[in-house]
């Protein structure tokens, strides 16, 4: 059996599977629910100053559903917490001496003034929470407050922040990107140098859900009328993914340690969280649409792989491909592959071959001696994995390595050695040698 | 007691009121809107795709369930429309086991392909439950007209297409309803809620299709003079006979030809009247036989037996159609000839029927062994025959195997005269299949008068 068991900054959980600041975290009710089905931790919804801010009392959510209403996106336009400083602050207390075993940390969220930030951190530490994260991401509502994302969008203020409140405070200290910027890279390196024990990333995306074409308003719409809110859920792992991964191999802020987030739903999706370095994830998304059970699948889930793939401990996993992440100027050119069509799983739906003809390389079949039938005609193929893609069989389509003889597309002979951009003829920029 | 056995058990209303209902009700519910949607996403949306290969009308299926998936029903249905006018109907009779379904690539990944069938009536009949205005307008007049004889699948298409190009259409049908076998023929519980009527005035509402019902060919019409009052004349009066057993007894009371019962079923306003046996036998092996053999068990019969002379694999009922009716408790007895019908007091007690060997050529020997089943009523359906005496009076038409003799545009041997559907030789006496040569007919009549 693995052992799940993570320290993150000193904070200790029974596994790295922590919700995140969310309606799921906002009560105590919620929390011990959720502490009960097994989560190793949770960040506490974001506390504001008193008097609580408002929220619409229309719907705060909105989806992109697949077919069969299965959630793929979700948004929102809730505010932090609406409830007072006081109760939430007695709850967190009480939670985390029933609970000593599960990570608490408190998100926090109040104007850019040094004197807030001490007296909210004071309150929080008598609470005996384990640590706190600096909401810098939320991207509607209180941004245009000068909170949340306002203050993500400026390198300075995070840095700023981040430092009175390392200065003010014995908690580990965590900033919450916003991914609502144009390189993640500057937010973390301004809070890696305010002195941020970690970053946890991403937030909401700036987001239209849909519009409503018949009252021609966006949705959700409140009394005709809709704004924007932030987008989560399995759409926008990808973008996470490649946040998480370009701070981790950002030579300024390696190390730093990371809390991934960003539609995590299964143990898989947390793993390739935590091989691009993620030491927890957070989970929002499919804790709303499943209900806290989903954690027994995540724990199981990622145990059995890691048992199969010889990991004891989580350590073993967390930035384990972040070596493997480089720039595009760096992949090896003289790799070349060939789509390979497995004749006997194949279902002659053609995607393939419409794909490849119409958008493509034409590289792909459509008839063989008056049949259907479709073969990659390796003069055209350029080995772009469109094929593999569309073909709604899985494995059918494979890439296969050429590794002698020459590549009949372009006739040249195959070279076993590397050699990227940076030396390539074509590039009116090279060098001498290609970087390793 | 012996005279309770002489007496033949037949009844009306062997079930409640209830039970008919439930009997007769659609055989297939429809799928909802997102029963539909949910569906629509299994379709690859194929390239060239092999179930639009397979169907006679070459519906652009990927396209029409791809509609469907976007939440464009009435799009949908246009698609359809465009290749079948009456794609409601063939989307609740067509063999699609046999036809798009068959090819559905979906069966080679898992077996179970793309309801298309269910699909296609979701969108038709989204399309009619909205009213939707006809999708169609017609071409400016032509000032031709055309006779359309017989206005089941192949009158009613050919009709509306070339009402579509501006030409002036009158159908003469014999029946007092226009439908053909949609109407009189299809079993009761694949067309329900009077679809068939409904079809017909969607089909009609287009404009320029004159209708004369109660008009028979030979009897209040000739094809003479059609030829004589129209420029082109289309037939398309289906199959008017139906095949004899040519065994003893055949005249015996209680001896009932499927094809007319059924259309008494169809017609029927209170199935709770129809007479209905204790122990039926029907005899034959197509989808008439199927069709009696389950209404027949719907409305209350206790055995229902059929039998057919050769063995099930050589049955022209699908493996589906058989399926339905073995799961309704019909009993299939293969390798079974009629020999005799058995009667008392003039009416039918029982069949006697011998068993058969067929040899690997097909050719059927009879082993001399026989077998007697019990019937209160023997229901007869061994097929249909197309009857040429209509035809007479004038110039002859070339039959072809005892049906017309059509080229590939459906033109007759008779200058100005084209036919289809069940009528015409080399069919596959199908819904599809007859819409399909009303289509390429039309089209060719089209062609001729614009020439």
């Amino acid at each position: 059996m693995a052992d799940l068991r993570s320290n993150f900054l000193g904070i200790k959980s029974p596994n790295p599977f922590w919700l995140a600041s969310a309606p799921p975290t906002d009560k105590e009710y919620n929390v011990v629910r959720a502490f009960k089905a097994g989560w190793g931790g949770v960040v506490w919804k974001t506390l504001g100053e008193d008097p609580a801010v408002v929220n619409v009392n229309g719907p705060r959510y909105g989806a992109i559903h697949g077919p069969d209403r299965s959630l793929i996106g979700f948004n929102n336009i809730e505010l932090i917490t609406d409830r007072p400083l006081e109760v939430n602050l007695r709850e967190i207390k009480q939670v985390k001496r029933d609970w000593p075993d599960r990570a608490l940390v408190v998100s926090l969220m109040v104007p850019c003034e040094e004197r807030n930030w001490i007296d909210i951190l004071k309150r929080v530490e008598e609470t005996e929470a384990d640590g706190v994260e600096l909401n810098f991401g939320c991207p509607h509502g209180m941004s245009e407050r000068g909170m949340g994302s306002a203050v993500g969008q400026v390198p300075e203020y995070i840095e700023m922040v981040t430092r009175w409140c390392k200065q003010h405070t014995r908690m580990p200290v965590i900033v919450k990107l916003t991914p609502n910027i144009t390189d993640i890279r500057n937010p973390a390196r301004a809070a890696h140098a305010g002195g941020a024990d970690a970053v946890s990333l991403i937030n909401t995306i700036n987001s239209i859900v849909s519009v409503d074409l018949d009252q021609m308003a966006p949705y959700p719409t409140i009394d005709g009328q809709g704004a924007h809110g932030g987008y989560c859920g399995p759409a926008v792992k990808p973008i996470a993914l490649n946040m998480v991964a370009e701070i981790a191999r950002d030579p300024q802020t390696h190390g730093l340690p990371i809390s991934g987030i960003g539609g995590v739903t299964t143990w898989r999706d947390a793993a390739e969280f935590m091989a691009l370095g993620a030491g927890t994830v957070q989970v929002c998304t499919a804790a709303m649409t499943y209900g806290f059970r989903i954690v027994e699948d995540l724990i199981d889930g990622l145990s059995d792989w890691m048992d199969e793939k010889g990991y004891t401990s989580i350590d073993q996993v967390v930035g384990r491909a972040v070596p493997k992440v480089t720039d595009w100027q760096r992949l090896n050119l003289n790799y070349v592959v060939k789509a390979r069509i497995d004749q006997d799983a194949c279902i002659k739906c053609g995607r393939c071959h419409i794909a490849c003809e119409d958008t493509s390389h034409q590289a792909i079949t459509a008839m063989k001696d008056g049949l259907r039938h479709f073969e990659v005609i390796d003069e055209e193929c350029v080995g772009c994995n469109l094929c593999v893609s569309v073909c709604p069989v899985e494995d059918c389509i494979t890439l296969e390595q050429i590794t002698e003889g020459s590549d009949p597309r372009t006739g040249k002979p195959i070279n076993p050695n590397y050699a990227n951009w940076t030396t390539h003829p074509n590039n009116p920029n090279r060098v001498a040698e290609a970087a390793e | 007691m012996a005279d309770a056995l002489v007496t033949p058990d037949i009844r009306a209303g062997r079930l409640t009121a209830d039970d008919y209902l439930e009997n007769f009700e659609d055989l297939h519910p429809p799928l909802g809107v997102h029963e539909a949607r949910v569906e629509a996403d299994r379709c690859y949306f194929c390239y060239d795709a092999p179930c639009t290969i397979a169907c006679p009308t070459s519906i652009d299926i990927p396209k029409f369930i791809r509609q469907i998936a976007t939440g464009n029903p009435l799009g949908s249905a246009k698609t359809i429309f465009e290749q079948n006018i009456l794609g409601g109907m063939c989307a609740r009779v067509c063999p699609t086991e046999t036809l798009c379904e068959e090819a559905c690539v979906r069966n080679l990944a898992e077996d179970r392909p793309v309801s298309i069938g269910l699909l296609q009536r979701h969108a038709t009949d989204t399309f009619l439950a909205r009213g939707a205005a006809h999708p169609y307008e017609r071409a400016a007049p032509t000032g031709k007209r055309v006779a359309v004889v017989g206005g089941g699948p192949a009158g009613l298409s050919c009709a509306h297409a070339l009402a579509r190009q501006g030409h002036d259409v009158t159908i003469f049908e014999a029946r007092p309803k226009l439908g053909g076998l949609n109407e009189y023929g299809i079993a009761a519980y694949k067309t329900t809620q009077d679809f068939a009527q409904a079809e017909v005035d969607f089909v009609l509402s287009i404009g320029g299709i004159t209708v004369e019902c109660n008009k028979a060919l030979g009897r209040d019409v000739t094809l003479e003079g059609l030829r004589r009052d129209f420029d082109a004349v289309f037939l398309g009066m289906g199959l008017g006979g139906v095949n004899a057993l040519k065994t003893e007894g055949e005249d015996l009371a209680g001896v009932i030809d499927a094809v007319a019962y059924i259309a008494e079923l169809r017609q029927a306003q209170d199935l709770s009247a129809l007479p209905v046996g204790r122990k039926v036998v029907v005899i034959g092996g197509g989808m008439t036989a199927i069709d009696i053999a389950v209404q027949i068990k719907r409305l209350g019969a206790e055995e229902v037996t059929i039998a057919y002379r050769r063995d099930r694999e050589a049955m022209k009922a699908s493996a589906y159609e058989q399926e339905i009716a073995l799961t309704n408790g019909v009993v299939i007895r293969e390798c079974l000839a009629p020999r005799r019908l058995i009667g008392e007091g003039g009416h039918v007690r029982a069949i006697e029927l011998e068993r058969m060997l067929p040899d690997s050529a097909g050719r059927l020997t009879g082993t001399g062994e026989t077998v007697t089943l019990e019937a209160d009523q023997v229901f007869k359906a061994i097929g249909q025959t197309f009857v040429p005496d209509a035809l007479g009076g004038g110039e002859a038409l070339e039959l072809d195997g005892g049906r017309i003799g059509v080229d590939a545009d459906r033109r007759t041997s008779l200058a100005g005269v084209w036919a289809g559907g069940d009528c015409v030789a080399g069919g596959e006496d199908l819904t599809v299949a007859s819409v399909e040569d009303g289509k390429i007919a039309a089209a060719s009549i089209h062609a001729a008068l614009t020439a």
